[in-house]
């Protein structure tokens, strides 16, 4: 069954920063698993080495050592152009700080990474990039300037960036560390959908409210799991929104 | 990666980024015009003065009164009076190298004709001048030798004088009489239109008279008399006038072999190689100038590449974040820095030659425009806009694309 299938193998990942004389261990052997269709939320205090692992295996960053297969196969020997076709491709990366191009478009934002990519015929691009937009609820925002939006709005941007190649797996550091509660929800939305139509998703999160919208939780200790469960009671984005929208009606009618 | 694809990237880029690219492009602008203009002076100037020393003549020796180490190249050394009309006699009775010889004496004067007046060069001159210096009458006739003997009142004019007294360039005025200094004299002749000379001095605005018409009538002095003018029976053989008549003006001015002569005598090419190392000095010095504008221009497409690393390299990061590789990066600057300068060195040259055009319509300046200045301008600018669009992006395109994201 696709639901078992293991989509990330990494095993005994290491990574060390040598800055001046001091090593700073950020990941000490992370050995983990994640499947097709799982959607894990990665907690853990600051320093803990979260964004050293999604880095790695967003293909960003090499590890010091250890062993990474994606699909089975192995990721750490393959050159700079293969990674990039990866990241391309495979890989849907979200930032906590958004990265957009600066005074570029929503829409041709969204388009750099179908530019990048040579199946993707120019024919195609620009609906390609207005249903991927339409999907994040930015159908009326194309022509908008990264500035011109707020920070949920430029997230979903960033978002449709990341899904517009069709990726196996989005990658999302604190995708609402910068945005209130209910943006994130919505942000959250989006990511469940994305999961429900088969993407994996994988999420750093420092909020335990957002963890629960995940399916399991890994949690970070100075480069190590020290947890790694699923989740009870878990939240659906749709439901908790309504919730929202009702108690604000509440409190407009009293 | 469609090249397609990267040309559309590195368009957009541009677009994204005008100011930017706009700066980038003035100093590639002004490096580019201001080379191609100053070249244009310069050779402008050193083709013109070529072409006029040229057409005095290949054979032409000029004897001046006094000397002057450096060559007195002025049209007669002011105080220094030591040539004589004896001199020039002599030397065409006993110099059998030189074919033709003439005295000359000249003075600024005011000429009128009924209400109108102009102030002109007056030069008198023997029937030999105008062989020596190829001029010929479009209209009436030279001096007759009666007029010559007789120092009449006659006179050639040239069509700017024509102009300035008549009011028409192509106005027939034989036969009519100019006051000179007040003394009438008759016009029998016009002289071909020649044009500017080297230093845009309009060559049309002169009246020839015979020789005694203008020392007897019109010189204060009678005594000597401006310079000489007298060319060689060959091209070859104007080396070996020159010394026949450097020995016969020391014995006639009865000059000591060891002291100094008292006149000076030139050659043509002389002449013209002291003229061309004058312009190639002008031409040197402009070419300077023009290679601080290129280095100005250079450093200021450097600047504005270096300012802009920190930014161009967060966006190097965010495009190898979502699939960029190595060599699409750099293929996206390359061509950014291309079409910057191209289309900035295509403004440039357009810039630099209607600089030069202007230069030769207001001024007055001859211009002549180089390819190679072009070539070189051109080349060298985009080289700075090339490498320094190249270098930084082939750096941040080395980096891993968190590096690249985190750079500051
Ligand atoms: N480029 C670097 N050079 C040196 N040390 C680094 C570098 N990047 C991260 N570190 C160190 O590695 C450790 C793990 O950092 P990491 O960014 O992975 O933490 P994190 O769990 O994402 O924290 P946060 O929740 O604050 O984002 C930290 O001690 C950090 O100081
Ligand atoms: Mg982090």
């Amino acid at each position: 069954m696709a639901e078992t299938e293991n989509l990330i193998t990494v095993k005994d990942l290491t990574k060390t920063y040598q800055t001046g004389s001091v090593e700073v261990f950020a990941l000490k052997a992370i050995s983990l698993t994640i499947n097709k269709g799982e959607f894990v939320a990665i907690m853990g205090a600051s320093g803990s080495g979260k964004s050293t692992f999604m880095n790695i295996v967003g293909c960003l960053d090499n590890p010091t050592n250890g062993e990474y297969l994606m699909e089975g196969k192995d990721v750490l020997t393959r050159d700079k152009d293969e990674l990039a076709e990866l990241r391309n491709s495979k890989l849907g990366f979200v930032f906590q700080s958004f990265n957009l191009l600066p005074r570029t478009s929503a829409q041709e934002n969204v388009e750099l990474p179908l530019l990048y990519n040579n199946k993707v015929e120019a024919s195609v691009r620009k609906q390609k990039a207005i249903e991927a937009l339409t999907s994040v609820g930015l159908a009326d925002r194309l022509g908008a300037m990264p500035n011109e939006l707020s920070g949920g709005q430029q997230q979903r941007v960033a978002i449709a960036r990341a899904l517009v190649n069709a990726p196996l797996i989005i990658m999302a550091d604190e995708p609402t560390g910068n945005l209130d509660s209910k943006t994130s929800y919505e942000i959250m939305g989006i990511f469940q959908k994305l999961n429900d139509e088969g993407i994996t998703v994988v999420m750093v999160t420092h909020e335990p409210d957002i963890a629960q919208f995940a399916k399991s939780n890994i949690v970070f200790k100075d480069g190590k799991i020290i947890a790694n469960h699923a989740v009870k009671d878990r939240k659906i984005a749709m439901e908790e929104l309504k919730k929202i929208a009702n108690l604000t009606d509440e409190n407009s009618t009293t | 990666m469609k090249f397609f694809n990267l040309f559309r990237i590195a368009y957009r880029s541009l677009n994204r980024n005008k100011l930017r690219s706009f700066l980038t492009m003035l100093g590639i602008i002004i490096g580019v015009a201001s080379v191609i203009a100053m070249l244009a002076i310069g050779e402008g100037s050193n083709q013109t003065i070529q072409k006029s020393i040229a057409s005095l003549g290949t054979n032409s020796i000029y004897i001046f009164p006094g000397t002057n180490a450096n060559g007195g190249v002025r049209g007669g050394a002011g105080s220094n009076q030591t040539l004589k009309l004896e001199d020039a006699d002599a030397i065409a009775a006993h110099c059998d190298l030189v074919k033709y010889v003439t005295p000359l004496v000249q003075r600024k004067s005011q000429i009128i004709f009924g209400a109108k007046n102009w102030n002109t060069m007056i030069i008198g001159i023997r029937n030999d001048y105008m062989l020596i210096r190829s001029l010929s009458i479009t209209k009436g006739s030279g001096f007759s030798e009666a007029d010559q003997r007789s120092a009449a009142k006659v006179c050639l004019v040239g069509v700017t004088v024509i102009f300035n007294l008549f009011g028409d360039e192509n106005y027939n005025p034989i036969g009519q009489i100019i006051r000179i200094n007040s003394i009438p004299v008759k016009i029998v002749g016009v002289l071909a239109k020649m044009g500017q000379n080297t230093f845009g001095q309009d060559q049309d605005d002169i009246v020839l008279a015979p020789f005694y018409t203008v020392q007897k009538r019109m010189m204060i002095s009678t005594d000597h008399i401006g310079s000489i003018l007298a060319s060689g029976k060959s091209e070859l053989q104007v080396v070996d006038a020159v010394d026949q008549i450097t020995s016969l003006l020391r014995e006639k001015h009865k000059i000591a072999p060891s002291d100094d002569i008292d006149f000076t005598v030139r050659t043509q090419s002389e002449l013209s190689n002291i003229f061309g190392s004058i312009t190639k000095v002008m031409t040197i010095l402009l070419a300077s100038i023009a290679g601080i504008s290129l280095l100005v221009g250079g450093i200021g497409i450097m600047n504005i590449m270096l300012v802009s690393v920190t930014e161009r390299t967060r966006e190097i990061g965010i495009r190898m974040a979502i699939g960029a590789k190595g060599k699409d990066v750099l293929f996206q600057f390359v061509i950014e820095s291309i079409l910057i300068s191209v289309v900035g060195g295509i403004i440039g040259i357009v810039v630099g030659v209607l600089a030069a055009e202007m230069v030769a319509t207001f001024g007055g300046w001859p211009v002549v425009i180089t390819p190679l200045s072009i070539i070189l301008s051109f080349g060298f600018s985009s080289a700075i806009g090339l490498f320094f669009g190249w270098y930084p992006a082939r750096k941040a395109a080395a980096l891993n694309p968190i590096d690249a994201l985190r750079y500051e």
